[in-house]
C-alpha cells in the first residue's frame, strides 16, 4: 500500500532539479505511505567506477573511518560521500566484487542497497518528507529518478524494508500493491541464486525483474512475462540505467496516472502529485494500461 | 449367523475416519446436484474459544466487589478517534450487521427495539436502510458494502455511524449472495435487480482497493457527512496484526474484528468451515498492533464471531476488545431455531438448533425470510423485548465476573485476570496454562 | 473559492449547506490541484465549475447539483450519484460512475478502467474510449462510449443498457450483443442529445450490448464463467 512518483527528464537543463523535482511529486504522497520512504535517483558516473550505496542496520555509522579501512584493505582509492544515514562508496569496478565481499565478512551491520554506474538510493523509515529532507534529496540532480512513500502491509517497518529495492546492477523497483505469490517465488529464486533480503513482497518482484534480465531478456520482455508469473495486485515503477518502466497487473485496481511534455515524462500514483511540474497544464496526461509495459530509454 | 461369525463373534463394519458420514454425504450431494453446499450460520465444526480460558476471581491477594450493589460500570464510547459525535453505548454488546434482505422486515425491526431497550446499537447490512429500522434504532450503524445495494447519502446522514466492510468472519475475502428465492419485490426494488434472480455481492469495493486509496474513501466519507460520524472498519479475521494496523493507519476510528464463528446469510460451507480463524486467536494479535501503534483503547476494538453469554463478553473484554458484536446469538434471542416449529424443521430435513438454510427463505421462526406469511409470526415488539432481555442478562453475566474479579469496570478486565485450560487456547492468546505460568512460545 | 486559501472542509461545507430554495447558484472551484473529495454531497440545483484537475471521488454522492470539472477527474468521479449531472471536460480515471443511482455523467475524454461499475440507474455518456471491465455487474442505467471499450466489458451485467460506437476487445462472462432496435435508437439518440451532441452523431453507428442472463441463477454448467 504505497504511493509511487518517477521521473525521467529528456532535457537536460532540468537534470539539475532531478531532486527537488521528485521530492516535491513524493511529498503529496506522504498520506499514502506513512511508514517510510524512499528514492532512487540516476546521477553522474565515472567512467571505470561503480557506485554502492551502503546503509547499517544500527543505524548511523562512522562510514569515513569505514571507507578509509576499507580503502587500506582493497588497496583501492575509494570516494565516500554521506547523506543522514546511507553514503555512497566510488568503488574501482575490478574491486566491487572483492568490496562487497569484505563487507559481508568485516563489516555485518552494513547492507549495500543499491550497486551501479549511476544509480545511487536513499531510503529510511519515517514521514516522506522528513525523510526526503534528512537526506536532502533536492540537492540531488540526475537523469531519471523513482521515488515511494510506504504504507507497510505484511512485512516490518524497516530501513532495508522500505523500497525502492534493488537486486541488480542499476536496476530498481518500487511497487505499489500486495502479491500473493511472493513466497513461493522467494523459494525459487533462491534455488537461482538470488537471496532477498527482507520479507517484502516487492522485493521478491525486483528479484525475478533482476533473474529475468541476468537470463539475456529485454527488460519489456521480463515485465511482460511478470504479468503471468507474478499473481496479487500491483503497479510497478522500474528503473534501470538508461530508462524508465511502468507496468500494472491486469485487473489495474492501484492507481496509476502519467504525464508527458517535451521535457520530461512523470508517474505517480494519483494527479496531485504532477501538479508542481513545470508546464504540466499542458502535458500529455494519460492512465497506463493494464497488463501492458511502458518503457521509456534515454 | 455365519460361519466366520460363529468362529470370531459379530465384526461391525468399519467407517473411515476419513471418509465418515458427512463426507460422503457431501460427495453424493454434489454429484447429484451440481452445486456446492450453501447455507447460513457460522463454522459448524468444533474450533478453539472462549470456553477454553478461564477466570482468576479474587480470593486473598485481591478482594471482590459486592455483586448487585457496588457499581460495575457497563459503558463504552466507540468512535473517539475523529468524529464529533461517537457513539455512546450503555453495553459493551453491540449488534452485528444484518442486511434487510437476508432478514425480514420485522426481524430488523426487531433488532433495533432490542438494540435500543438495551441501550446499544444495531447496524444495516448488504441492501440498505428500511425506515423501520432506522424507527426503531436509537444507534444506527450502516454498512458501506462494495454492493452498495440502496446506498444514498440521505440514509448515510440518518445513520449515527458508518461501518465499511472489508470482510467478514465467515468468508474473509468472499462476497456475498443473496439467491433469487428470497428476492422480493420490495428487496429487489432496494438494490435496483429484478425479482427472483441470485443477487451477487462483491468481494472488493468498486471504487477502491487498499488502505492507500481506503484512506481517501474515509475521507470522502467524512467530508460527505460533516466529520461528525464514527467511521468503523470490519474485516474478517485472517491476518489481524497486518490488517488492523493497515485499519488505523487508513483512519479508521473503530475497528470490527469477525471471527470465523460469525454467521452469514449464505455462503459456501466451504468458505465458512476452512476460511479465516477463530476469533480467541485472533483478539491477542489486534490488540497487539494496536498497542504497536499506540492505538490501543484510542482506536475501538469490537470483535465478534461465536458470542454467547456474558463470560464470552468479559473474556473478549479482557483480552482488550473495547467491546462485541452479536449475531446469532441475537437472532436465537428473537426466536430463530425454535423447538416450538419443531414439526416445520422436521419437515424441511432439519431440526430445531441445526436449521441453516436461511438462503432458502423457508425460516418456520420467520426471521431469515422474505415470505409474507412466515414474517407475520414474528411479533417486532415481543421479539425486541426478548433481546432486550438477553442483551441485559449477558450484561449482568460479564459484570458478575468483572466483580468477582474486583473491577468497578467492565473494561479493567485485564489478561492477566485469565488462564488457559488447553495448550492451544495458551499458545492463540499468550496466556498461561491453568496452574502454571507456562505460555506456550515464550 | 480558492482551494488554496480555502480548507476542503470550508468548501465542501459550504456547497452542502445549499437548500432549495438558494441564490447562490453558482461556484467556482479555483486551483482543486488533484485534491480529493471536492464538491461531494451535495444536496441542491446549483452549478459548480471546477477549474482543473480533481483527485478521488469528485462529485460523490452528488443530488441535484450540475457539476462542471475543467480538467482530468480522478478515481470514482460521481461515485453513487443519485442526480444532477456531472461534465468531466477531460480524461476520467477508474471506477467513473461508480454504483450510481441516477443522472448523467458526462466525460469529454476517455473513461479508464471499471466504468460505471455496479451503476444502478445513473447515465454514463463518454465521447472517448472505456477501459477494461467497463460496466462490471452493472444493474441498470445506460452507459454510452462514442470511442472504443476495453477488454471484459459488461461482465456479470444485469440489464444496465451499453452502446459502444467503436470496436470492443472483449465482451465478459453473460454479456452479448443484442439487436439495435428503434426504441433503443430512440434512447441513445437523448442520451446523445443531452451530451450536446444531437445530430452530430448516427445512433446507428452504435451496437448495443446487455445480458444473456444466464447466470442470473446458479447453474452448473455455466460454471465457467465464474
Amino acid at each position: 500500500m504505497c504511493g509511487i512518483a518517477g521521473l525521467f527528464i529528456k532535457s537536460s537543463r532540468l537534470r539539475p532539479e532531478l531532486g527537488a523535482l521528485l521530492s516535491d511529486m513524493t511529498s503529496a504522497l506522504c498520506s499514502r505511505g506513512p511508514d517510510s520512504a524512499g528514492f532512487a535517483l540516476y546521477t553522474t558516473s565515472e567512467p571505470g567506477r561503480v557506485k554502492l550505496t551502503l546503509t547499517s542496520v544500527n543505524g548511523r555509522r562512522d562510514f569515513q573511518t569505514l571507507g578509509e579501512i576499507l580503502s587500506r584493505s582493497l588497496g583501492a582509492p575509494i570516494l565516500t560521500t554521506h547523506r543522514y544515514t546511507h553514503s555512497v562508496f566510488t568503488v574501482p569496478e575490478e574491486e566491487v566484487a572483492q568490496c562487497r565481499a569484505w563487507i559481508v565478512e568485516n563489516a555485518q551491520d552494513i547492507r549495500v542497497l543499491s550497486e551501479g554506474s549511476n544509480l545511487e538510493i536513499y531510503k529510511e523509515v519515517g514521514y516522506p518528507d522528513d525523510v526526503a529532507r534528512k537526506f536532502d534529496i533536492r540537492s540531488i540532480s540526475g537523469t531519471h529518478g523513482i521515488a515511494h512513500t510506504r504504507m507497510a502491509t505484511e512485512s516490518a517497518v524497516t530501513t532495508t524494508g522500505a523500497h525502492p529495492f534493488s537486486t541488480g546492477p542499476d536496476q530498481c523497483l518500487v511497487h505499489n500493491g500486495s502479491l500473493s505469490n511472493h513466497a513461493s517465488l522467494r523459494r525459487e529464486l533462491r534455488q537461482d541464486g538470488i537471496v532477498p533480503e527482507t520479507e517484502n513482497d516487492t522485493e521478491v518482484a525486483a528479484g525475478y525483474i533482476t533473474r529475468e534480465l541476468r537470463r539475456g531478456r529485454a527488460l519489456g520482455d521480463a515485465l511482460k512475462s511478470s504479468v503471468n508469473d507474478l499473481d496479487g495486485f500491483f503497479t510497478f515503477v522500474v528503473g534501470t540505467k538508461n530508462g524508465f518502466g511502468v507496468l500494472r497487473d491486469p485487473i489495474a485496481c492501484k492507481p496509476a496516472v502519467m504525464a508527458e511534455t517535451d521535457d520530461y515524462v512523470a508517474f505517480a500514483s494519483e494527479y496531485r502529485s504532477l501538479t508542481g511540474l513545470p508546464g504540466v497544464a499542458n502535458a500529455r496526461v494519460f492512465e497506463p494500461k493494464p497488463a501492458t509495459p511502458y518503457f521509456w530509454e534515454h | 449367523m455365519t460361519a466366520l461369525e460363529k468362529t470370531w463373534g459379530y465384526i461391525p463394519p468399519r467407517q473411515s475416519a476419513t471418509f465418515d458420514a458427512h463426507s460422503i454425504a457431501e460427495i453424493r450431494r454434489a454429484a447429484a446436484t451440481g452445486i456446492y453446499d450453501i447455507r447460513g450460520g457460522g463454522t459448524k465444526r468444533k474450533v478453539p474459544h472462549f470456553d477454553d480460558l478461564l477466570f482468576l476471581g479474587a480470593s486473598m491477594s485481591r478482594y471482590p466487589l459486592e455483586g448487585y450493589r457496588e457499581r460495575c460500570e457497563t459503558s463504552v464510547v466507540l468512535g473517539t478517534r475523529y468524529a464529533k459525535k461517537p457513539l455512546h453505548l450503555a453495553i459493551p454488546v453491540t449488534i452485528a450487521g444484518m442486511s434487510f434482505g437476508a432478514l425480514s422486515a420485522q426481524a430488523k425491526e426487531a433488532l433495533g427495539r432490542g438494540a435500543s431497550l438495551a441501550g446499544t446499537s444495531t447496524t444495516t447490512g448488504d441492501g440498505g436502510m428500511t425506515p423501520e429500522e432506522r424507527g426503531q434504532s436509537k444507534a444506527l450503524v450502516y454498512q458501506y458494502l462494495p454492493s452498495r445495494y440502496g446506498m444514498n447519502p440521505d440514509d448515510l446522514r440518518k445513520a449515527d455511524a458508518i461501518e465499511i466492510v472489508v470482510g467478514q468472519g465467515a468468508k474473509p475475502g468472499g462476497g456475498g449472495m443473496l439467491l433469487g428465492q428470497k428476492i422480493s419485490d420490495r428487496v429487489a426494488q432496494m438494490r435496483s435487480l429484478p425479482k427472483g434472480i441470485d443477487q451477487r455481492s462483491a468481494c472488493r469495493h468498486p471504487d477502491w482497493t487498499g488502505a492507500d486509496d481506503l484512506e481517501i474513501k474515509i475521507l470522502e466519507l467524512r467530508e460527505l457527512t460533516g466529520w461528525e460520524k464514527p467511521i468503523y472498519l470490519k474485516i474478517g479475521a485472517s491476518r489481524p496484526y497486518y490488517d488492523v494496523a493497515l485499519a488505523v493507519k487508513a483512519g479508521a476510528d473503530v475497528v470490527v474484528l469477525d471471527g470465523m464463528q460469525g454467521g452469514t446469510a449464505a455462503t459456501q460451507d466451504v468458505f465458512i468451515e476452512h476460511v479465516g480463524i477463530p476469533i480467541l486467536s485472533a483478539i491477542r494479535n489486534a490488540v497487539q498492533s494496536l498497542q504497536d501503534l499506540g492505538m490501543h483503547r484510542k482506536v475501538q476494538l469490537v470483535v465478534s464471531g461465536g458470542i454467547r453469554s456474558g463470560a464470552d463478553v468479559a473474556k473478549a473484554l479482557a483480552l482488550g476488545a473495547d467491546a462485541v458484536g452479536i449475531g446469532t446469538a441475537a437472532l436465537i434471542a428473537l426466536g430463530d431455531n425454535d423447538p416450538r416449529y419443531e414439526d416445520e424443521y422436521r419437515a424441511l430435513g432439519t431440526t430445531a438448533g441445526c436449521y441453516d438454510d436461511w438462503q432458502e427463505g423457508k425460516d418456520p421462526a420467520g426471521i431469515t425470510t422474505q415470505d409474507p406469511a412466515l414474517s407475520a409470526r414474528l411479533d417486532p415488539v415481543l421479539a425486541g423485548r426478548r433481546l432486550a432481555n438477553y442483551l441485559k442478562v449477558i450484561t449482568l453475566e460479564a459484570q458478575t465476573i468483572a466483580r468477582a474479579c474486583g473491577k468497578s469496570r467492565l473494561h479493567n478486565l485485564e489478561p492477566e485476570d485469565l488462564v488457559a485450560l488447553t495448550i492451544e487456547a495458551a499458545a492463540m492468546t499468550r496466556l498461561p496454562l491453568a496452574g502454571t505460568s507456562w505460555i506456550p512460545g515464550q | 473559492m480558492d482551494l488554496s486559501a480555502l480548507s476542503l472542509r470550508e468548501l465542501n461545507a459550504r456547497l452542502q449547506a445549499l437548500k432549495v430554495p438558494t441564490n447562490e447558484t453558482f461556484w467556482r472551484v479555483q486551483n482543486p490541484n488533484g485534491a480529493h473529495a471536492v464538491a461531494v454531497g451535495i444536496d441542491a440545483p446549483i452549478d459548480v465549475e471546477v477549474a482543473g484537475h480533481v483527485g478521488y471521488f469528485c462529485g460523490g454522492m452528488n443530488k441535484c447539483a450540475r457539476i462542471v470539472i475543467h480538467g482530468n477527474a480522478g478515481q470514482g468521479v460521481g461515485e453513487n450519484m443519485m442526480s444532477g449531472l456531472i461534465h468531466v471536460k477531460g480524461d476520467a480515471s477508474q471506477s467513473a460512475g461508480a454504483t450510481g443511482h441516477g443522472g448523467l455523467l458526462l466525460i469529454d475524454g476517455n473513461a479508464g478502467a471499471r466504468c460505471g461499475i455496479s451503476m444502478k440507474g445513473v447515465d454514463i455518456v463518454v465521447k472517448g474510449d472505456i477501459g477494461h471491465l467497463s460496466a462490471f455487474m452493472a444493474q441498470t442505467g445506460r452507459l454510452v462510449a462514442f470511442g472504443d471499450a476495453g477488454d471484459a466489458l459488461g461482465d456479470s451485467i444485469y440489464e444496465a443498457h451499453i452502446y459502444v460506437r467503436g470496436k470492443v476487445e472483449g465482451l465478459g462472462a453473460d454479456c452479448i450483443e443484442k439487436e439495435l432496435r428503434d426504441e433503443h435508437r430512440a434512447e441513445l439518440f437523448a442520451l446523445i442529445e443531452q451530451a450536446g451532441e444531437a445530430h452530430k452523431i448516427d445512433v446507428s453507428e452504435f451496437r448495443r450490448y446487455g445480458s444473456a442472463r444466464k447466470l442470473y441463477n446458479f447453474n452448473i454448467d455455466n460454471a465457467g464463467a465464474y
